[in-house]
């Protein structure tokens, strides 16, 4: 074919494809395709904004997340006895302190709420971007061995999934926690467990919940994998890795990994809101971060006990916890309709 | 077909033996046990008790005498729980086998810690009102979802749709903990009602049921609406289109029933996570369910509550599984059981 066939091109579209790549990836399609998707976009930005306020908890809260004063407990600004119309002022007759120190009031030991909710997004934030990797990480590797290796190795490995699928899960990461604390609360000093122990002391419990939510998440990821890796395996690329001497270890993060990245990415990023109320879950009822560490679980636990009195006291870390939920899950929804186009609409 | 079930049957007492031993090791591996108190009890009394519940005897042992106990059925004339360490879950009568002849099976043992009572009294005294607020909330996870899903799909893209899936979407981000206390507020400090906390009446039932059902009416509206919009797309559909049949018939007699099949798929899974999911609906408003006994079972170190929780629980996610898989073939006649 000669130039001179070829329909001639505008000006304007020659300026056009200058400026743009010929070939788009597959990522700067995606990335093309996110930014279009205006609640995907503001999820990202709650996510970012969040973290940012994690980072730079003890510049933006007033208060420290501990400090107990007890002549200012639930105390709170005049608004808020606006916006709950059962909590009448003193002034007004009703049992309410009022008072200008705290943004969103205090809690039952009067220490400041919007300090603590400050801080607890530390927690569920930790959570949302460690459970992810321990998943990823424990899946990725299950079901890439098995998908890869397969026969008697894939039967072995799914057929541990399959038993791990048939522990009820709350219950287990219940049984897991309980064991964690008992076991390692009076351990030697100098011993393994005595340093992990310390280090879930210093990460506030959270070790022991991130070690908690990877036991019992992999599986789903180990499946996906598995599916993933099957399904590109028999590719000729991977056949044609294969004659020229390249080993398993190898063609599986060269050529298998990159392909089946974006099912993962969308898997995980839609699992986030589940880690993150796990970890609200597990400290909504005791066996989560250790106090005075505020989590929002265990925040909304010690407010639904005064709901009655002081519903404030619940509702704001619930909706902080709302919010940081919603936005991981749109942003998962964009991640899904952007790196798998056929799926858009249709789920 | 019988050889698929039967060997779901085998596969099914594999896993839960798997589970009950890892969940019994774990838990023997926790410090402390059933008897430690603040103020520790005389040596004499903790030895006798550990005497009395084959606690003194090898981890071994004691896990073949409770895995005993619950698998082997006796046949017995005796009368039902003739003492706290022999109370079957299961008693069906034989009458051809004589008069007061019963089968029984699955003693689950004493619970340690409310120590008159077995684990098997806990079950039937916690477990119903745990079952029953699975299924209520259940029932309204399909109510609402079931039909929103149909609606977002046949007005797709319309405002009914986007209405629909924003009310999914805001479902899937909000957990039991935020709509717990969110529907106490509302419902039960502000308007007056409905109680918040408590059990027994039917009013009881609507905000825990709907705290927990919401979520999953979130998932099942997204369900069905995708599966629907690919259903509308078969071939069939336009073939019942151009046969004459009217829009309303060809969404009610054909559509829909083929649509419902990823629903159904996960009715059965969603049961048991209903069921066995209930401990921060019930902790929330303080529902004396299972979950909620669990869990102060599990401080307490209650080692046959625990187990025995955790197995039953198994069981039903098990068996809600394989009845799925069942339902699947009867209603996609295409899958094959292999």
């Amino acid at each position: 074919m000669t130039a001179l066939q070829r329909p001639k091109p505008a000006a304007g579209q020659i300026a056009n494809l200058k400026e743009r790549p010929r070939g788009e990836s597959l990522w700067g399609d995606a990335a093309r395709r996110l930014r279009r998707n205006k609640a995907a976009i503001m999820g990202l930005i709650i996510i970012i904004i969040s973290i940012l306020v994690a980072i730079f908890a003890p510049a933006i809260a007033p208060y420290d997340y501990k400090t107990q004063v007890r002549a200012d407990n639930n105390a709170v600004p005049y608004w808020v006895t606006r916006i709950f119309p059962n909590m009448i002022p003193e002034d007004e007759g009703g049992y309410i302190t009022v008072t200008d120190k705290y943004p969103l009031g205090s809690d039952a030991l009067g220490r400041d709420l919007f300090s603590r909710i400050v801080y607890g997004s530390r927690v569920s934030l930790a959570v949302a971007f460690v459970g992810p990797v321990v998943s990823i990480i424990v899946g990725l590797l299950v079901g890439m061995i098995a998908g890869y290796v397969g026969g008697k190795v894939d039967n072995t490995l799914m057929r541990i999934v399959d038993v791990m699928y048939a522990f009820p899960t709350f219950l287990f990461i219940i049984l897991l926690m309980a064991f964690f604390r008992a076991s390692f609360t009076q351990v030697e000093q100098g011993t393994f467990s005595y340093y992990i122990s310390e280090l879930d002391s210093a990460t506030g419990g959270l070790l022991f919940i991130f070690v908690g939510i990877g036991l019992t998440s992999w599986m789903q990821m180990a499946r996906l994998v598995r599916g993933q890796v099957l399904s590109v395996r028999e590719k000729e690329y991977i056949e044609a890795a294969r004659s020229i001497g390249t080993r398993a270890p190898e063609i599986m993060r060269q050529h298998i990994l990159p392909n089946i990245l974006g099912p993962i990415i969308i898997a995980e990023t839609l699992s986030i809101p589940q880690y993150i109320s796990y970890e609200a879950f597990l400290s909504f009822i005791g066996l989560g971060v250790n106090p005075p560490t505020p989590s929002w679980g265990a925040m909304i636990s010690e407010g639904a006990q005064v709901i009655n009195s002081y519903p404030y006291q619940a509702l704001f870390p619930a909706l902080a916890l709302f919010f940081v939920m919603f936005a991981f899950n749109f942003l998962g929804d964009g991640l899904r309709d952007a790196l798998d186009p056929r799926m858009r609409g249709v789920d | 077909m019988a050889q698929f079930i039967t060997r779901r049957i085998l596969w099914m007492f594999v896993v839960l033996i798997v589970v009950s031993v890892i969940t019994f090791f774990l838990m023997r591996a926790v410090p402390g046990g059933p008897f430690s108190r603040e103020k520790p009890l005389p040596p004499q009394v903790i030895e006798n008790l550990n005497k009395k519940y084959r606690l003194d005897e090898p981890m071994l042992n004691q896990y073949l005498g409770y895995m005993g106990d619950i698998l082997v059925p006796k046949v017995t004339t005796e009368r039902i729980r003739p003492n706290v360490l022999e109370d079957y879950l299961i008693n069906i009568p034989l009458p051809f086998m004589g008069e007061e002849t019963y089968f029984r099976w699955m003693n689950f043992g004493p619970s340690y810690k409310a120590r008159s009572r077995s684990v098997n009294d806990i079950f039937e005294e916690h477990l119903p009102v745990s079952f029953q607020l699975g299924v209520v909330a259940l029932g309204v996870a399909l109510l609402i979802g079931i039909p929103l899903g149909i609606v977002s799909a046949l007005k797709r893209n319309t405002v009914y749709d986007y209405a629909g899936m924003g009310v999914a979407i805001m479902g899937v981000s909000v957990p039991v903990i935020i709509t717990g206390p969110l529907l106490q507020y509302l419902f039960g400090v502000q308007l007056h009602l409905l109680p918040i906390t408590g059990w027994g009446t039917p009013a009881h039932a609507i905000l825990p049921s709907f705290a927990l059902g919401f979520t999953y009416s979130a998932l099942i509206a997204r369900l069905m609406r995708a599966s629907l919009l690919q259903v509308l797309n078969e071939d069939y559909i336009r073939t019942a289109r151009a046969k004459g049949l009217s829009e309303r018939m060809v969404i009610i007699a054909h559509a829909l029933k083929n649509s419902m099949i990823p629903v159904v798929t996960v009715i059965g899974p969603l049961f048991a996570l209903l069921v066995t999911g209930t401990f921060v609906t019930e902790t929330i408003f303080g529902i004396p369910g299972l979950g909620r006994y669990f869990v102060t079972s599990i401080t307490g170190r209650d080692y046959s509550v625990i187990m025995g929780t955790i197995l039953l629980y198994a069981l039903v996610l098990v068996i809600s599984n394989m009845l799925v898989d069942i339902v699947y073939g009867w209603l996609d006649p295409r899958i094959r059981y292999t």
